[in-house]
């Protein structure tokens, strides 16, 4: 054979030091400090940026699951609403039955209630989300348009459930009395809850983080999202890797459900649908497969549509496009393309 | 070979589907336990077809396959990589994003990394303990490729199917690769390996197997093979002329 | 002469064949036979969905390409006749202008969206298209000045075919000869004209190249750039033939909001009547939509007549109420797409290969 496409090897100098993708992180500053001008006025920029950064965060408590079943297996979930939706009502429930706890001033105690019905909604999607796997996806792994139509008609039915369960009525969803308001920092006025959901978002960001970057299950995702067949080739099972994964991911949309119920204050079975839009776009934008860029993207349109709300409500799902079509502009796969194979 | 010992992997009349096309149109082959079986051919021929049904990446519709006399035909590829079957793809298979450690970590599927034995790796890829700590994504392809064989060879495995380990790289690299795949042969682990570089073959190989449209045309020692010009010449045609 | 308007694709069962007969000669019996605003409605919406659901079927079935943008183009021609109509008054010029306009914005947005992601991946087409609709939906109840928002449009249609208009005091076998049977003959015909249009393209050298390419992909995600083109080239006709589709209803309903066709429910709607109705086989979508819009008025009915018998049951009663039809029919789209891939054209075809073999 040809030995003139031979490769040289490499000295130690020949190695370039890591290149750290820091770019698409820096969008983040960017676009808050951007916004200031924008918006005018210092403490509707602060209220904005907050509102921004938790719807952010919920999002991407819904999105990370779905990019990274995707990337682990190759399966869009178009169904992945229907754990939102689920997450949303069971998280009603649970509030209403905890109604001592709520009513009570005892900050332990609203948040306990809080706590359950985060805990009630992870669980009930997360074993909803084995099942859909199980009837939903498995018989059409590969066929991707097969999946799409499947996983839609899956989510049709689901939805019809929740509504045969819940009625088709919007439910309020009051937050927790020691949650409701605002803090007052001069003229800056921040909703506690808004501050709670960052403060969640960000702690499971960094579990989800720690997990993926420092524990065996963690590296043997990451290395499936790159090259399932290899993972296998060395002899783990990726399968029961991939059923963890979806439960996973489906009990943190249950979760994000519950969470977004509180941040609209009110329940719809449309909640799931609604949010799926905004889920594609943060995947997209991020990379499909990459957790890391999913964060980025689900902050950045977080933060823009409320940016955008404010100066212009007319655009405002619009504005989320455009961010879209702008960054795929300038990378087509995405902020941080995953590397397969 | 000896037909009166089994043989550590058999396959028997294999034929395997990928979509709408027939690549292997019945594959017997035998490979002995300990030493280095060669899997020659041209392109196209259904050698990496071959790993790959034999590593159930893909499945084999008809014939089947045997690892120490037991049938594998219908396993799934993590309980053949259980069976201490280590393959090393043609892609090389690098998790890119993941460091060299974690890299190898992975590859040690029965418990943390073996200091001693990573020393004796470091022997011949030292470029790996080099880039230790580096994304795996960053080594060149010659390092790669030692990394793709290091991984197959962290813990004990009993066979070892490597998939043109040598394509791409720099003679002094080559080098490197024949020294390994002998320490591992004397470790008595069974390797089948498959090349196109008959150079690289020769120097390397115990027994040799050659393919051609889906089936093996010819089995026997590399010895033979190598004393024979004529029988190279019907058998691998074009791999002469990269004979140096 | 019907081998050569069918463009040689017959129905291919006897079963399927006698079924159209009497869905073609049900609609244009209907005001006749089953007088009445009710009933011509039906009949109108029959006609108008196959347009639409035929549309769509040239990219799901015949191309291999899932958008759920498709009731956006829908939405575009309705609101193209709406706007025009209340903007430039009820003349057959609006009409043309609004059609004109809407073909002409379909046409772009189709073309755009397609080169952008059909390039990528095929699952992104379908990912990017959902929130296109989704926001083009909102942007449609914002801008409320032009589009009514929430509350739609209610416009005025040339006097032709609006209900002021008569032909004659008399009636004729019980119906009301007035713009409103005009425009339902209208609405039928032009229908039955664009499905015919659209059979012709599925059986021309185009539509072969596109069965090609659906069949050929093989998991393969590297599109090449003759199959984007085609495929593009699918999208804008598939949308082209939405927006006229959307055009007739708006004509005929003399009302357009985003419930009536730009929403989700409706698009969901499509998708229903395309699976179970039988992909890739445009008379799924004749079959389809005039089971889907019976079922819609009858199978709510029925429900009704179980859900007395069952409504002790807590969950179960629930899923027989009469609103949760979708239910059912969603389970139904799932089945099909497990287990008869081509709905039920693909089944009633089957039924008769069998058939013809046996005797052979």
């Amino acid at each position: 054979m040809s030995m003139s496409a031979a490769i040289a090897p490499a000295k130690v100098e020949d190695l370039p030091a890591a290149p750290r993708d820091w770019l698409p992180i820096l969008l983040v500053p960017i676009l808050i400090l951007l916004a200031l001008p924008l918006v005018g006025s210092f403490p509707t920029w602060a209220t904005l940026t907050i509102a921004g950064l938790a719807m952010g965060l919920i999002i991407f408590l819904v999105a990370s699951g779905l990019t990274l079943v995707f990337g682990l297996m190759d399966v869009m979930n178009f169904g992945h609403g229907i754990f939102v939706a689920l997450g949303a009502f069971v998280g009603v429930t649970t509030i209403s039955m905890l109604g001592g706890w709520t009513a009570s001033s005892s900050f332990a105690l609203n948040l306990a209630a809080i706590g359950c019905a985060g805990l009630a909604a992870a669980v009930v999607a997360g074993t909803v989300g084995i099942a859909f796997e199980r009837v939903m996806v498995r018989p059409v792994y590969g066929l991707h348009l097969k999946q799409i139509l499947v996983t839609m008609g899956g989510m049709i039915v689901a939805e019809q459930v929740i509504l045969a369960l819940w009625g088709p009525e919007a439910r309020p969803m009051m937050r927790p009395a020691s949650l409701q308001g605002s803090f007052i920092f001069g003229d800056v006025a921040i909703e506690k809850f808004r501050l709670l959901a960052v403060c969640l978002g960000l702690a499971i960001f960094a579990a989800m983080f720690l997990l993926l970057n420092r524990t065996k299950l963690g590296l043997l995702i990451r290395a499936g999202v790159q090259d399932r067949e290899m993972v296998e080739a060395l002899g783990y099972r990726v399968r029961f890797l991939f059923i963890g994964v979806f439960a996973a991911g489906s009990a943190l949309a249950g979760l994000g459900g519950t969470m977004f119920g509180l941040y609209q204050e009110l329940v719809t079975t449309a909640i799931g649908a609604q949010m799926m839009v905004l889920i594609f776009i943060v995947i997209i934008i991020g990379g499909l497969g990459s957790v890391g860029g999913c964060f980025v993207g689900a902050l950045l349109v977080g933060l823009a549509s409320n940016y955008i709300g404010f100066v212009a409500p007319k655009v405002n799902l619009f504005s989320s496009i455009l961010l879209m079509v702008l960054i795929l502009l300038w990378r087509p796969q995405g902020l941080f393309p995953v590397a397969k194979r | 070979m000896n037909s009166s010992v089994q043989p550590l992997l058999a396959l028997d009349g294999v034929h395997t589907h990928i979509g709408p096309y027939h690549i292997l149109h019945g594959v017997d082959l035998a490979v002995a336990k300990g030493g280095i079986t060669m899997l020659l051919g041209r392109n196209g021929a259904g050698k990496t077809t071959t790993l790959r049904t034999v590593m159930g990446l893909w499945h084999a519709s008809a014939g089947t396959i045997r690892f120490d006399g037991n049938d594998i035909s219908e396993f799934a590829t993590p309980d053949v990589a259980r069976l201490d079957i280590a393959y090393v793809p043609e892609n090389m298979g690098i998790f890119s994003d993941l460091t060299v450690r974690e890299n190898l970590f992975l590859a040690a599927r029965k418990g943390p990394l073996d200091a001693a034995r990573l020393d004796w790796i470091f022997g011949f890829m030292p470029a790996l303990k080099t880039f230790w700590l580096q994304r795996a994504g960053l080594l060149s392809g010659g390092q790669k490729q030692m990394l793709s064989i290091a991984r197959a060879m962290v813990e004990p495995r009993r066979l070892l199917l490597v998939d043109e380990p040598s394509k791409g790289l720099a003679p002094a690299i080559i080098q490197n690769l024949i020294v390994a795949f002998g320490a591992l042969r004397d470790e008595g682990v069974t390797i089948l390996l498959v090349e196109q570089n008959f150079n690289f073959a020769s120097k390397l190989g115990d027994t040799v197997a050659v393919m051609d449209n889906g089936r093996v045309v010819h089995a026997g020692t590399m010895a033979a093979l190598v004393a024979d010009p004529e029988l190279q010449a019907r058998l691998l045609g074009l791999s002469l002329d990269s004979h140096q | 002469m019907l081998n050569n308007m069918l463009s040689r694709d017959l129905p291919r069962s006897k079963l399927l064949a006698a079924i159209l007969l009497i869905i073609i000669v049900g609609l244009l019996a209907t005001p006749f036979v089953f007088p009445g605003a009710r009933s011509l409605n039906v009949g109108a919406k029959i006609a108008v969905f196959i347009v639409l659901a035929a549309s769509y079927d040239l990219m799901l079935g015949y191309t291999g390409i899932v958008s759920f943008a498709h009731t956006m183009f829908f939405g575009i021609g309705a609101y193209g006749i709406g706007i025009a109509s209340t903007q430039m008054g009820p003349t057959w010029t609006a009409v043309a202008a609004g059609t004109l306009a809407a073909l002409i914005l379909s046409t772009v947005l189709a073309l755009g969206i397609s080169l952008f992601s059909l390039r990528v991946r095929a699952i992104f087409f379908a990912m990017i298209t959902l929130a296109v609709a989704a926001a083009f939906m909102t942007m449609a109840s914002q801008f409320s000045d032009w589009t009514g928002g929430e509350d739609g449009l209610n416009f005025k249609v040339p006097e032709l075919i609006s209900p002021a208009f008569s032909l004659s005091d008399e009636k004729f076998l019980g119906a009301n000869l007035d713009g409103k049977l005009i425009a339902y003959y209208m609405v039928v015909l032009i229908s039955g004209g664009l499905f015919l249009l659209m059979l012709r393209i599925v059986n021309s050298p185009f539509g072969r190249v596109l069965m090609a390419i659906r069949d050929n992909d093989f998991r393969s995600e590297a599109i090449g750039y003759r199959n984007v083109t085609y495929r593009s080239l699918s999208s804008v006709l598939a949308a082209v033939f939405a927006t006229l589709a959307g055009v007739l209803y708006a004509l005929w309903l003399r009302y357009n909001g985003p419930g009536t066709t730009l929403s989700f429910d409706i698009m969901i709607d499509v998708l229903l009547i395309v699976v179970i109705g039988g992909m890739g086989t445009l008379y799924g979508a004749v079959v389809g939509s005039t089971l889907f819009n019976i079922a819609q008025g009858y199978l709510q009915d029925l429900l009704k007549l179980a859900q007395g018998n069952i409504d002790s049951l807590p969950v179960i009663g629930a899923l027989f109420h009469p609103d949760r039809w979708l239910f059912w029919l969603g389970l139904l789209f799932v089945l099909s797409v497990y287990f008869f891939p081509f709905g039920i054209v693909g089944k009633l075809r089957a039924g008769a290969l069998a058939k013809t073999r046996r005797s052979a």
